[in-house]
């Protein structure tokens, strides 16, 4: 028998759809086992019928569903909605589905914030009113899936690697639960750590960092140590997928926390400040604080600041 | 009222798009309307933050083409602080790009648009995509997939994240290459280049033949074109002066941080997508069909219009050839899936070169730099488009405002007016069907959104 999924895309950039094409020639041996009844990307299933004559969303049933993206408009509720009604087991692909993402960085601002300036750059013929004919209004903020609905299973990663969307099909179609990572980046990182101590300040990552580029990772001092901000200690692990060496950590440039929290609740920006703190760091020498949740700002946890009356 | 048609979601594009066509009492098209649903505010959330970071931050607008806006966002910080990257530091990012190109008009040609044409644009809607290629011609579908993902692996394995990428910092690049990494990549390429010929030539004998009517119907409009050219005026992708011609082949050359001068963005109430135009030709905005005002088209048949030449071999014949057929500057929509070939083979040989130019295994590949006030534009081409981002930072290298213009939004106009087009070409007497809907949205297609 093979298995349904149906896959939509909310307030998101497609990088999450481009790492289920990455699968590669995966892909092709994948298809044999699973029928794509819906994916936007790929697919002209539409959500008004095929000839466009439907007054609702309406989507095809489904064994599961895998849904990137956070929700940000009308739209992107109603779709979720209608997948979380129409799917047997709904997958949160992608740290925007998951903690928000990078959209989720507009948390910090008020929708007429946000508005006002994509409206009137300096390039921009300014309206008299934003457009809102015929369109999905914004909701408050922009929201983690499970915020809005049930969601059985986080894949989180900006993008996720593919060969974790590929265990995590498999497994399901063996009827299996799926084994997710549950350690932190820095638990998977190759690189020398020495221990605590020395550092005082962090600096901003504008010079090469220490290393020998005909050396292997294994012979490179961790970043952190370095004295840049590497976000590894509060990340989920997984990036590298079955080779398990951190992405970023192998172009030499330091985490910036993709995978979301180590656990799916946690708290990027605090556990890091921490860490810092717990380790002798003064948090001062950070430019800003509110990159620390650039991929975790959904829940709630970043917020227009208060307005002093 | 007269009945009214919703595309919805416009499918095997990148975007969050649909399309409304408002019939008349006679059944023909009374007007048509294409919405882009996406709105997320980068322009006002990257305020505040450091912006060497802004390169990891802002790739996230698009995960087809992160490479490019990486790459423009690290030209506009360097510029913000006054940087220069050394020689090697330029050509790893050039080369990562054009490898980038290269991936992605495969994924384009074979994954989204091949279908309407392979599988035909009447066939079944659940057949008519990459997965019916698969089963149709399962020998070309595994061919295409490994070609694909050979390109994708190389900036993978090199650059460490494909999508949305790190590498690029300020100042250059974060990883030399190694002599045995330019080797291995090397060899890649060739092999890359080679499936590039050989489906240039697949599309030309087998793929667009049975449809030069429809190319020379569906979705055709007038209008100017952007792109970046290089001194002597051939394509580049990486870097140059930009270029806007009108549909009269007459053109003008501008640089990057000279943009807001030639560059207007109209809004329109039912989308919010914005919809760039050529505010120096002083004529304002109209998507009028029959009289345009302001509108120019990008991306790929773009740019093979504004450039004189192209500096490779290959593409250049090819690019002969092409002007040979539908002459300079080629209008027709559908023209733009056979100048995406002319490019992909263009940015294969393009990449040979880099890779054999002795210097791009150079270990000096990053320049230091030192937040501070500035003002920088960043400029490249993207796959969809010339993609400007532009940055201003405070005396703490922090971001104080920016403006981006992103590829496929110069298309937004020209979108609105090839789907305007054909559906008024299509839809007669309240007849609609879904191979028509289909076709319409190959005029959208052809513009990869
Ligand atoms: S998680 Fe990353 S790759 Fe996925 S949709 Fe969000 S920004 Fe794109
Ligand atoms: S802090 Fe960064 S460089 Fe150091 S071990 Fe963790 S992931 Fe690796
Ligand atoms: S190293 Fe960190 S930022 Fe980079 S891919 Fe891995 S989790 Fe994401």
């Amino acid at each position: 028998m093979t298995v349904r999924v149906a896959s939509e895309w909310l307030n998101s950039c497609s990088g999450c759809e481009i790492s289920i094409i990455d699968l590669g020639e995966r892909l092709l041996d994948l298809l044999k086992l699973v029928d794509f009844v819906h994916i936007p990307a790929l697919m002209d299933s539409k959500y008004l019928g095929q000839k466009g004559d439907g007054k609702h969303i309406s989507l095809p049933d489904a064994d599961v569903g895998l849904i990137s993206g956070g929700i940000r408009n009308a739209e992107h509720l109603e779709v979720a909605e209608e997948m979380r009604k129409k799917c047997k087991i709904i997958i949160a692909l992608g740290t925007c589905a998951t903690h928000g993402g990078i959209p989720a960085l507009c948390n910090s601002y008020s929708n007429n914030e946000i508005l006002e300036r994509y409206y009137s750059t300096e390039t921009t013929d300014k309206p008299d009113a934003f457009p809102s004919e015929g369109l999905p209004e914004l909701e408050e903020r922009c929201f983690a899936l499970d915020e809005k609905i049930n969601v059985d299973l986080h894949l989180p990663g900006c993008p996720p690697h593919p060969d974790q969307i590929f265990s995590a099909l498999v497994a399901l179609l063996e009827g299996k639960p799926p084994v997710l990572p549950s350690k932190s980046v820095c638990d998977t990182c190759p690189t020398i750590r020495e221990g605590k101590g020395q550092l005082k300040k962090l600096r901003r990552f504008l010079q090469e960092p220490v290393c020998n580029p005909d050396e292997p990772l294994d012979q490179m001092r961790c970043l952190l140590e370095q004295g840049v901000l590497c976000m590894g200690p509060v990340t989920k692990a997984g990036c590298g997928g079955d080779q398990r060496i951190p992405r970023c950590i192998s172009a030499r440039v330091p985490c910036r926390g993709c995978y979301g929290p180590v656990r799916q609740d946690g708290n990027q920006m605090t556990d890091m400040l921490n860490a810092l703190a717990s380790n002798g760091v003064d948090v001062d020498s950070l430019s800003e604080y509110p990159s620390l949740l650039r991929f975790s700002g959904a829940h709630g946890r970043l917020r227009p600041p208060r307005k002093e009356a | 009222m007269g009945q009214v048609i919703n595309i919805a979601p416009i499918t095997r594009i990148e975007g969050h798009a649909s399309i409304h066509i408002k019939l008349n009492d006679d059944g023909g098209v009374e007007d048509s309307k294409v919405q882009m649903l996406s709105l997320r505010g980068f322009e006002k959330f990257v305020e505040g933050k450091p912006a060497e970071e802004l390169p990891r931050i802002v790739n996230r607008i698009c995960g087809i083409c992160p490479w490019h806006h990486h790459l423009a966002s690290n030209k506009a910080v360097d510029a913000c602080f006054g940087v220069t990257p050394p020689p090697a530091g330029h050509k790893l990012r050039e080369l990562m790009q054009t490898i980038a190109h290269a991936e992605d008009k495969l994924l384009h040609f074979f994954f989204l648009a091949a279908a309407d044409f392979v599988i035909g644009p009447d066939s079944d809607y659940a057949a008519r995509n990459v997965i019916g290629i698969a089963k149709a011609n399962p020998e070309l579908a595994t061919k295409v997939v490994k070609m694909r993902q050979k390109a994708k692996m190389v900036l993978e394995k090199f650059a460490g994240k494909a999508i949305h990428p790190v590498a690029g910092v300020t100042g250059g690049f974060a990883k030399p290459m190694s002599e045995a990494d330019r080797k291995s990549i090397l060899g890649e390429m060739q092999e890359i280049l080679d499936f590039a010929l050989f489906t240039m030539d697949f599309a030309k004998t087998q793929v667009f033949p049975p449809y030069l009517d429809t190319i020379q119907t569906l979705g055709v409009i007038n209008t100017g074109f952007i792109g970046t050219v290089d001194d002597e005026g051939a394509l580049n992708l990486y870097d140059g002066k930009l270029r806007i011609m009108k549909s009269d082949g007459t053109y003008t050359d501008f640089e990057y941080a000279e943009y807001a001068d030639f560059i207007g963005e109209h809004v329109e109430p039912y989308t919010y997508g914005k919809f760039p135009y050529a505010k120096f030709w002083n004529e304002g905005f109209s998507m009028d069909l029959d009289n345009p005002k302001g509108i120019y088209r990008a991306n790929c048949l773009a740019r093979i219009n504004v450039a004189d030449k192209i500096s490779t071999p290959r593409a250049q014949a090819e690019l002969e050839e092409f002007r040979e057929k539908f002459g300079r500057p080629a209008q027709a929509t559908l023209l733009y899936h056979w100048a995406r070939l002319i490019e992909e083979v263009y940015a294969c040989e393009h990449a040979i070169d880099l890779l054999n130019d002795p210097e791009i295994t150079d270990t000096n590949i990053r320049t230091s730099a030192e937040p501070k006030a500035g003002w920088g534009v960043g400029c490249v081409e993207a796959p969809r488009g010339t993609l400007i981002h532009d940055y201003s930072t405070d005396e703490n290298g922090l971001i104080t405002r920016a403006n981006m213009i992103v590829g496929t939004t110069h298309n937004i106009g020209p979108i609105n007016m090839s789907v305007n087009q054909a559906a008024k070409m299509l839809i007669r007497d309240g007849k609609v069907d879904e191979g028509i809907l289909n076709r319409i949205e190959m005029a959208v297609r052809a513009y990869d959104p």
